[in-house]
């Protein structure tokens, strides 16, 4: 009887502090998905400022609401715009910004393919 | 003479990334959020500063043609500095209601504030931890937003009201 109320205490014990923990790490991440506005290169995680304190204040008011990620960037897109958002989501206006690579290494994997094979025509002739 | 085609997309890249960089110094890099003008705001309630459980929501601000909402305090230097356009604003132009935000500061400060400078806002609400600043998209003190009945954002001031700022809001509201 004893063992088994030692290890239920274990087990809520440490349950809890898994949750609490995983709940950590998902606020630092979005945090540091998140611009402070009025820094010089800083995430919201990384800043100290009186915008940056206020922003995790609401933060963490959505996510104890139930609030998701994609909501709470919805959220704060619709009040300051996409720059708040270190990664962007892909639209028209940003559409070279995520394709660009792309046809980069397609296009770069073509000239080596053309490269190499003028260098083969050119040993056999 | 006979140019390969390898060395047209050579420099063709060349000039791509020449004119991306011209581009880029030529673009403003102080960001400000007044590309969100057309936005319109919701969902907010603010509670009055002097503690009579008074509140106002969009539905109050539907109800008048134009309304200029305003963050300040007491500890905001530029906040002094643009009053006295407040004040103006209030005196001349009835049709505007101007509601004044008190953005972290302390009720007694910002009681102090108003009754040396006088007081232009038809309602004053308090927002001590800054949570509803977020809701108007505000990144620093003083700010100001002029909405019309629809509450769309039709203005937006970052910084302090000055003369020009001031000309531009009544030319707007006439």
């Amino acid at each position: 009887m004893k063992i088994k109320f030692f290890l239920l205490i274990v087990y809520v014990l440490t349950s809890t502090s898994t949750y609490s923990s995983e709940k950590q790490i998902k606020i630092l991440d979005v945090y540091k998905n998140l611009r402070c506005l009025v820094c010089q290169g800083q995430s919201i995680a990384d800043s100290n400022s009186d915008f940056a304190a206020t922003i995790k204040l609401v933060v963490q008011d959505q996510l104890n609401e139930g609030k998701t990620e994609a909501e709470i960037y919805k959220f704060l897109t619709s009040k300051y715009g996409e720059w708040i958002i270190y990664q962007p989501t892909f639209n028209k206006n940003n559409f070279l910004l995520w394709a660009l690579p792309y046809a980069v290494l397609i296009f770069g994997g073509f000239i080596i393919f053309l490269i190499v094979r003028k260098t083969k025509n050119n040993k056999v002739n | 003479m006979k140019i390969s085609i390898s060395k047209i997309i050579i420099f063709s890249i060349v000039i791509f990334f020449l004119f991306v960089f011209w581009r880029g110094l030529k673009i403003n890099n102080n960001y400000d959020t007044k590309s969100l003008i057309g936005n319109r705001i919701s969902n907010f309630q603010l509670s009055k500063i002097d503690n009579s459980n008074q509140y106002i929501s969009e539905e109050d601000l539907k109800k008048n043609t134009y309304t200029l909402i305003n963050f300040f305090a007491s500890w905001c230097s530029p906040c002094r500095t643009e009053h006295k356009y407040l004040l103006n604003l209030s005196n001349e132009k009835k049709q505007i209601k101007i509601i004044g935000i008190n953005f972290k500061d302390k009720k007694n400060n910002a009681l102090s504030f108003l009754k040396e400078l006088g007081n232009p806002y038809d309602f004053v609400g308090e927002d001590s931890d800054g949570k509803i600043s977020i809701l108007f998209g505000i990144y620093g003190i003083p700010e100001s937003i002029l909405v019309d009945s629809d509450l769309t954002v039709i203005k937006k001031i970052v910084g302090p009201i000055d003369q020009i700022q001031y000309n531009k809001i009544l030319k707007l509201t006439q």
